[in-house]
């Protein structure tokens, strides 16, 4: 379904990973590790389309990716429903009740979500991947912000709901999911300091 | 698109989301005029046209930063670019949601403002007309802009630099077609220029703020 070869993408015009390559089926998941600034949210930018890589493809059905980054695209001035319905429509779809009980928010649909606490806006934000019936997720750190309940909620809605219907994910995480898929080590891809493709080499 | 349109307006009526902040800024311009040159209708007269269009660009200004910036902070301009709408649409309902909230109620109330500047009774249809013709082009160009300062901190100014050469066609032939209006000349030309700007806008313009929110996006 997710299909990565040899792909090496760069930050700021500078190389970061090179070599990657991966594939997932329907229902796996892999988990991306490395120290910060190695390079997981590139990767994940570059497989979700944002930026161009250097060279490699990425490979999955056209349409089926979504992306989750740090922020949420939560507007604080709308309610928790109207987030909700915002990117169901976007998406052509409607607002399953699933998505609600599947992260708690059942109490909270109402309220605005300028008013709601950090752990709840990631809630929110984690809902959107529920309502937009995408396959192939991109998640960059789902977890920050969230206590262990809300953890454990997130890995039982992403082994139930998603990767039990068929999708697959890939997620850059430091912490226990309690999830059971394997785990990539994204030091040993590091781009050799000397590799060109540098913004500057065109200049030299 | 229909939706992002729609969340656009409503989030601009909700708190903090500045429905109404060109407007004012637009009739305090407009009032401030009488104050500065004085309050002789024979001065007043031929410059009313002009200081309206000059007041309107202004308070469309006013407001472009905001078209994309809440969207890039708040992270879902990434989401809005993996989504299914183009971002051709993105841009075309950012420019119309932004007409909407900007440059249709300074349409509307410019002709009342016509009266604080004692402008020529032949000119207020006019005023209305080369307004309607012409500010959606001033969102469409703002628009472009805003895409291409989008992330930069305190791209605001640069915007204004960016944008405001671009106004000048728009301004030129719809200034004109008023002044042509007040003293009962032809007025056919800079109208048709006017509208011919703004199609030609809305044509060329969606693709190139898609490239350029590509560009800033990576």
């Amino acid at each position: 379904m997710l299909q990565v070869n040899d792909l090496r993408c760069a930050r700021g015009g500078v190389p970061v990973l090179e070599r990657v390559s991966f594939a997932l089926n329907p229902g796996e998941a892999l988990i991306l590790r490395g120290p910060n600034g190695v390079g997981k949210t590139t990767l994940l930018r570059t497989m979700a389309g944002l930026q161009p890589p250097l060279s490699g493809t990425v490979d999955y059905p056209e349409g089926s990716d979504a992306y989750a980054s740090h922020a949420d695209g939560i507007k604080s001035a709308l309610t928790v429903t109207e987030n909700l319905t915002f990117w169901a429509q976007i998406h052509d779809r409607s607002v399953p009740e699933t998505a609600y009980a599947a992260f708690d928010l059942h109490d909270l649909r109402d309220r605005l979500a300028g008013t709601l606490s950090a752990g709840q806006k990631r809630r929110l934000g984690l809902a959107r991947l529920a309502v937009i019936g995408r396959s192939v997720l991109f998640l960059d750190e789902p977890t920050v912000s969230l206590d262990n309940f809300s953890v454990r909620m997130f890995a039982d809605w992403m082994r139930d709901a998603h990767l039990g219907q068929g999708g697959c994910a890939v997620i850059a995480t430091h912490i226990d999911l309690g999830l059971d898929v394997p785990a990539l080590d994204l030091t040993p891809y590091i781009a050799a300091a000397d590799a060109d493709g540098g913004a500057d080499a065109a200049f030299l | 698109m229909i939706a992002l349109l729609l969340r656009d307006l409503r989030l601009s009526v909700r708190a903090g989301g500045g429905f109404g902040l060109g407007l004012a800024f637009f009739l305090i311009v407009v009032v401030l005029v009488p104050f500065g040159v004085g309050p002789d209708r024979v001065i007043l007269t031929p410059i009313a046209p002009g200081i309206l269009w000059v007041a309107a660009l202004l308070a469309a200004l006013l407001s472009l930063d905001r078209i994309f910036a809440l969207d890039f902070e708040d992270g879902s301009l990434p989401l809005l670019a993996t989504a299914p709408i183009p971002l051709e649409g993105v841009a075309l309902s950012k420019a119309v949601s932004h007409w909407i909230t900007t440059g249709l109620p300074l349409t509307c109330v410019a002709p009342l403002l016509g009266f604080f500047l004692n402008m020529a009774p032949g000119a207020y249809v006019w005023l209305l007309a080369s307004l309607a013709l012409g500010a959606p082009a001033l969102s469409m160009i703002g628009t472009f802009g805003a895409a291409l300062t989008v992330g930069l901190r305190r791209g605001g100014l640069l915007l204004s630099l960016l944008v405001l050469p671009l106004y000048i066609p728009t301004l030129m032939f719809g200034a004109e077609a008023v002044r042509r209006g007040a003293d009962g000349s032809g007025v056919t030309a800079p109208l048709m220029l006017v509208g011919v700007i703004t199609l030609g806008c809305f044509a060329l313009l969606p693709f190139a703020t898609a490239a350029a929110l590509r560009i800033n996006l990576r």
